[in-house]
């Protein structure tokens, strides 16, 4: 039945083309395709920083910048700020990252109840988009499986600057490599407008997002 | 509007439903609210973006191409999808992909399934067939959720439920989640359903999605949303079904540089919105284990073959066009009686029907143009509208009223003393129908019949006493002059 039903389709699009397309004609094709656009940002380091502040703060998220050596006082900081004692973190994130006096929990697999048990969730990211403001998760170490960082209500996401870039199409061409990975784009704590076009923070996924970026 | 999932094979023709909705000030009211916001919020983030027409040029020609090409992209797409441990199926149509989730489903062993908001499922109305299988489904989208409690039906591609404002949505959960001293805020309404909906997420053990978009080379599917339900719905059940339209192929991976900052702009007039899910197969260890991805047709080919109607594939569904039609922004979504309203649904309906139904839809436009300017792959809905109603006249053949009342103006045309006969037959046979106005001017209120139509909504100035014609002859045989012809 399945195959029947591709076949039909398949036959329906070609005799509507009235060709059948190669994927070496496609691939010819879609090079030529016209690319008018800004691929590579063209700011300073620190204005793309300062640009990524400016949109993460549009969402409501807050932002702390500290230099590596401080960094485990910056997480201390954030959650006490939070008040999160019970936070979860991936796999194979450093201890670096972890003050002492907080209980976290490694996702070895934990089950949905035991998620949404966790008050947090402290990840690092792939890379993260300035001019959206946006957090790039991937399923590897140190940022885990997608539900880690969704079930509990507070995310603390921690960039290293390093890894800030500028546009769109740079964060895209920098994913291409891992494009098979789960990933996950963040802008803002999870939000709707669908009630009168009124942004409210936090339906299901975490309504707190905060951000450490490493110097 | 309640209970009767939108079908265009019964829907009342669009001005009965119109006219019967223009009465509705409240639904116009929150229509006109909502469309205004997220048309602002557009302006102010397209409007920062220097590049925005090389990116509507861009998302233009990579729609076409793939269009072009799309047996190609489909089997890559499947391919690719099927090494990293998805199941491909392909749905000539509604009824088949239905039959396909239904069966999934209860292979999964589930009898309630979790949605994501998906305008295809509501396109072939899966959940009216998943009750009668026996499963119950869940919308977890906010708009969604209230437009299943409410018994209502979406009015908009991206926020479904803006024809409800808060104190409707307010008394639908209040009955709906037996929450009596339920707040009006939208925040405590947000409250209610993260809190009504969390236990499905944590239990429900199958999950139902669309896509907005397919990569062929990666075999990985896109999902774009705001609120974390389709985080939810794609990574905590056991199984996930996604049901995709063929349209929504996309080349590549790099592909998402360009719609990703398209679509999210155009919908919601966000920089970004809030969350993208991109998946690939089954990943060990992180979401569901099994995944499944329904391939349906359901008149899109058709759509395919016709060279001039094409364009309509390249839709991404962001919804802007129907926040700056003049002509959706007065009557609401329902009025089109499809899920797809406005002006895409204008041409994308009566296609999707192929021109079996919804015939006067395409005739549902001022054609001003709008809708083009904020389209973000440049679908030329105008061009589109104009050939459908050509297809609709044709239709009717050549004794419809539009086709003979077009050849008695031919005839009349081709002719001299028909035109001047039927101008003064024209001049004699309005004075009964002509009132004068304070001014001395004559206007007709009314005309009979097919003409109607025209005196509904507005009046006709009655005809000169005198035509430009009449008064040259006059004034050159006052003149006593010859006058040439």
């Amino acid at each position: 039945m399945a195959t029947d039903a591709r076949t039909a389709i398949l036959s329906k699009i070609r005799s509507a083309l009235g060709t059948k397309a190669t994927p070496e004609a496609a691939a010819a094709a879609w090079a030529g395709l016209p690319r008018d656009y800004v691929r590579v940002s063209t700011g300073t380091k620190s204005e793309l920083i300062e640009r990524l502040i400016d949109r993460l703060h549009d969402y409501d998220a807050q932002v702390l910048e500290v230099e590596a050596t401080d960094l485990k006082a910056g997480v201390a900081k954030m959650l006490t700020a939070r008040g999160a004692t019970k936070m979860l973190i991936p796999l194979g994130l450093s201890n670096a990252l972890l003050p002492e006096g907080v209980d976290f929990t490694v996702d070895t697999g934990l089950s949905a109840a035991e998620l949404d048990a966790c008050g947090g969730v402290l990840t690092e990211a792939t890379l993260a988009i300035a001019e959206t403001g946006s957090l790039v998760l991937q399923n590897v170490a140190g940022q885990g499986r997608r539900a880690g960082s969704l079930v509990p209500d507070y995310h603390l996401c921690v960039v290293d600057v390093a890894k800030v870039v500028g546009t769109v199409p740079e964060a895209i061409s920098a994913l291409q490599a891992t494009a098979g990975l789960a990933t996950t784009f963040i802008s803002g704590p999870s939000a709707t407008a669908d009630i009168e076009m009124t942004r409210i923070k936090g339906v299901h996924g975490p309504r707190f997002l905060d951000v450490i970026l490493v110097h | 509007m309640s209970g009767t999932a939108l079908d265009p094979r019964t829907a009342p023709t669009f001005p009965m439903a119109a006219h019967k909705l223009m009465g509705d000030t409240q639904l116009r009211k929150n229509v006109r609210h909502a469309t205004d916001v997220i048309q602002n919020k557009r302006a102010k983030v397209v409007g920062e973006m220097p590049d925005w027409q090389g990116l509507r040029e861009a998302g233009k020609s990579l729609r076409e191409h793939t269009m072009k090409h799309l047996d190609v992209y489909l089997e890559q797409f499947e391919r690719n999808c099927t090494a990293a441990g998805g199941v491909v199926h392909w749905a000539r149509n509604g009824e088949e992909a239905k039959r396909i989730v239904i069966d999934l489903v209860k292979a999964s062993g589930s009898n309630e399934v979790i949605k994501i908001k998906s305008m295809t499922t509501e396109e072939i109305q899966l959940n009216t067939a998943l009750e009668a299988a026996g499963i119950r489904p869940y919308e977890t989208d906010l708009a969604e959720l209230i437009i299943q409690l409410g018994k209502d039906q979406p009015s908009h591609i991206v926020v479904p439920a803006l024809h409800k404002n808060r104190q409707q949505i307010r008394e639908i959960f209040q009955r709906e989640m037996n929450l009596p001293d339920l707040g009006n805020t939208p925040q405590d309404l947000a409250d209610a359903a993260r809190l009504f909906l969390r236990e499905k997420f944590l239990k429900v053990k199958t999950g139902v999605s669309g896509a907005n978009f397919l990569i062929a080379e990666t075999g990985g599917v896109c999902v774009v949303e705001s609120e974390g339900n389709g985080r939810m719905c794609l990574t905590l059940p056991e199984t996930l079904i996604t049901i995709a339209g063929i349209d929504k192929v996309v080349p590549r991976f790099q592909d998402l540089e360009v719609l990703l900052q398209l679509l999210p702009r155009s919908a919601t007039g966000e920089r970004m919105n809030p969350y993208n899910s991109v998946w690939t197969g089954v990943h060990p260890g992180d979401g569901p284990k099994a995944f499944h991805v329904i391939l349906m047709d359901n008149a899109r080919t058709e759509i395919l073959a016709d060279e001039e109607g094409r364009q309509t594939l390249n839709c991404i569904r962001c919804g802007a066009c129907q926040n700056a039609c003049p002509v959706y922004r007065q009557t609401g979504g329902h009025a089109y009686g499809s899920v797809y309203a406005g002006p895409i649904g204008a041409i994308l309906t009566p296609q999707l029907q192929e021109m079996h139904h919804a015939q006067t839809l395409p005739y549902a436009s001022s054609l001003c143009g709008a809708c083009y300017e904020v389209c973000p792959v440049k679908i030329n809905i105008p061009e589109v509208l104009i050939h459908l109603r050509n297809k609709v006249v044709k239709q009717n053949g050549p004794f419809g009223p539009e086709a003979l009342a077009m050849r008695g103006m031919a005839m009349i045309f081709r002719s001299e003393a028909r035109f001047r006969a039927a101008q003064r037959f024209g001049r004699m046979a309005e004075t009964p129908l002509v009132r004068k106005d304070g001014n001395g001017e004559g206007w007709i209120g009314w005309l009979p019949g097919l003409l109607g139509g025209w005196t509904q909504v507005r009046d006709l100035q009655e005809m000169p006493k005198e035509t430009f014609r009449d008064w040259w002859e006059k004034r050159a045989d006052a003149k006593g002059g010859k006058h040439g012809n």
